[in-house]
């Protein structure tokens, strides 16, 4: 569904992608996991179009991806951080992007819109929304006009944790459906029963891309980040980041 | 293209600043006819006013517009539109409300008072003077990235076009005053669209006597069919000159 092929991009002097190779197809649910700045919102942006690569090639369900803005008809995208027009009410914004994507009523997805009860806040401007509702408003964008690929940039971040296992369940649900979805996410613990793959970026250079079962096999631990740090350790890196997160997370816990 | 146009005017219209502006060239231009018997004199009047009211509010109104919606810009991007047709829905969007407010607040006054070829030339010289700076001054938002250095930028071009450019003439005109330099001067008014106003209109008004010279210069080749020609061709280079860099630069910008 998804291929990259040797994508590059600098931005100035800082290499973000380094030689991006990948192959994503349907029904996979994409775990993108990387320290902060190892590359994982631009390698996002590019499949969006919103950064352009200096090199490689991006193909979307076999078309290559170029000036032709089409194939973003099959992508639904959460953004890190949603913004949106300050004046623009949330009702209005729900119609405006049905009127862009001239879908009819019946093709819509409306779940997430009623499981977060966002009509009742239709009438609201958006610059009044709090983060977490802004977030929930990105989420039910995202999933509104039920496309193929999912692409989720932090989508539990700043959610409470029942609208966190809404969305979730969501997520499950999609999967089940044999789209694929594509997420970025710090809390590894969200992502365990989610995922099926794990890409690994670091410096902008992708590390590993694995399946999650091969990846519990080989390491024989079955939570996610437990997993990769072994992977990593195996591979005789110097001292890496998810070694410094799981340090942090059993310094917490004896504490 | 002219459902996402409808939201920018939209947007445009709810914040009242356009409104502002209309009155206020309602309330000059009101004022101007009513203080001067002579309506040619009005007339000029009104000229220098415009002159200088026109390209700066066109330039400022146009950056912190597009600034203020850069997150609309962001969201459509991310959906299936091309970065050629959402630049030019902002584009129609902002230039056709600028234009209204210009034909209102100018437009009604000068065909109460002064209904003839002059009045005509004058409201078709002053919207082409709007198309033309909202066009720089999409330029400058799109060249520059920040909203400091996007709105430095576009005052440092209108005292450019307004004051310093003349200045510039002046000097050149004195410091070569030994040579002939009517031809020059035809190519130097060419280079500023405020001056090319001035003159297309102050030749219709019949005071070109007063610019001496090279005034009458002006009026044998101006004057001609080919003079008008020629100031309407270089008009409208003015207008989409920048606005072709403009969409050029952001189809291979990163967002």
């Amino acid at each position: 569904m998804i291929r990259i092929e040797n994508l590059k991009k600098k931005f100035k002097r800082l290499q973000v992608l380094d030689d991006i190779n990948a192959l994503f197809a349907e029904g996979q649910v994409v775990s993108l996991i990387g320290p902060n700045g190892s590359g994982k919102t631009t390698l996002i942006k590019t499949l969006l179009g919103l950064v352009r690569p200096d090199a490689g090639k991006i193909f979307i369900n076999r078309h290559q991806i170029g000036n032709d803005p089409a194939y973003r008809e099959h992508i639904g995208y959460m953004p890190q951080i949603g913004r949106y027009p300050d004046n623009m009410r949330v009702g209005q914004l729900f119609t405006m992007m049905k009127n862009i994507r001239m879908k009819t009523e019946a093709a819509l997805d409306t779940d997430l819109l009623v499981k977060f009860n966002l009509a009742s806040i239709f009438d609201k401007p958006m610059r009044t929304l709090s983060g977490g509702t802004r977030q929930k408003v990105s989420a039910a964008l995202a999933f509104y006009f039920n496309p193929d690929i999912l692409i989720l940039d932090e989508p539990t971040a700043g959610l409470d944790p029942l609208s966190s296992e809404i969305l979730k369940a969501k997520i499950m649900e999609e999967k089940q459906k044999n789209k694929l979805i594509l997420i970025t996410s710090h809390i590894l613990s969200d992502l365990d029963d989610l995922t099926t793959h794990v890409m690994y970026l670091q410096e902008g250079k992708m590390i590993f891309l694995k399946g999650i079962e091969q990846l519990r096999k080989e390491t024989g631990e079955e939570k996610l980040g437990k997993a990769i740090a072994r992977i990593m350790n195996g591979e005789k890196k110097s001292v890496l980041w998810i070694d410094e997160v799981l340090m942090l997370e059993t310094n917490n816990q004896s504490n | 293209m002219r459902k996402l146009s409808r939201y920018v005017l939209y947007d445009i219209l709810r914040n009242r600043v356009i409104i502002v502006y209309t009155l206020f060239l309602l309330l000059v231009s009101l004022s101007l006819f009513q203080l001067e018997e002579n309506q040619s004199k009005a007339l000029m009047s009104l000229l220098t006013i415009v002159l200088i009211v026109i390209p700066l509010i066109s330039m400022i109104f146009t950056t912190i517009h597009y600034y203020n919606s850069y997150e609309f810009i962001e969201l459509m991007l991310s959906q299936p539109l091309s970065r050629t047709r959402i630049l030019l829905s902002e584009y129609v969007g902002v230039s056709v409300s600028l234009t209204a407010a210009y034909l209102v607040g100018v437009g009604i006054p000068v065909l109460i008072y002064a209904f003839d070829a002059t009045g005509i030339s004058f409201l078709l010289t002053g919207s082409a003077l709007t198309l033309a700076f909202t066009s720089i001054a999409f330029l400058a938002s799109v060249k520059a990235r920040d909203k400091a250095k996007g709105i430095g930028a576009a005052l440092l071009l209108w005292f450019y076009f307004a004051l310093i450019y003349d200045g510039l003439v002046l000097l050149i005109l004195f410091a070569f005053s030994d040579y002939p330099m009517e031809k020059f001067t035809f190519l130097l008014s060419a280079l500023n669209p405020i001056d090319l106003g001035r003159i297309f209109i102050m030749l219709k008004m019949d005071v070109s006597a007063l610019m001496g010279y090279t005034g009458a210069l002006y009026k044998s080749f101006f004057g001609s069919g080919w003079g008008i020609a020629f100031t309407t061709g270089i008009m409208l280079l003015w207008i989409a000159l920048p606005l072709l860099l403009t969409l050029k630069i952001f189809r291979k910008k990163d967002l």
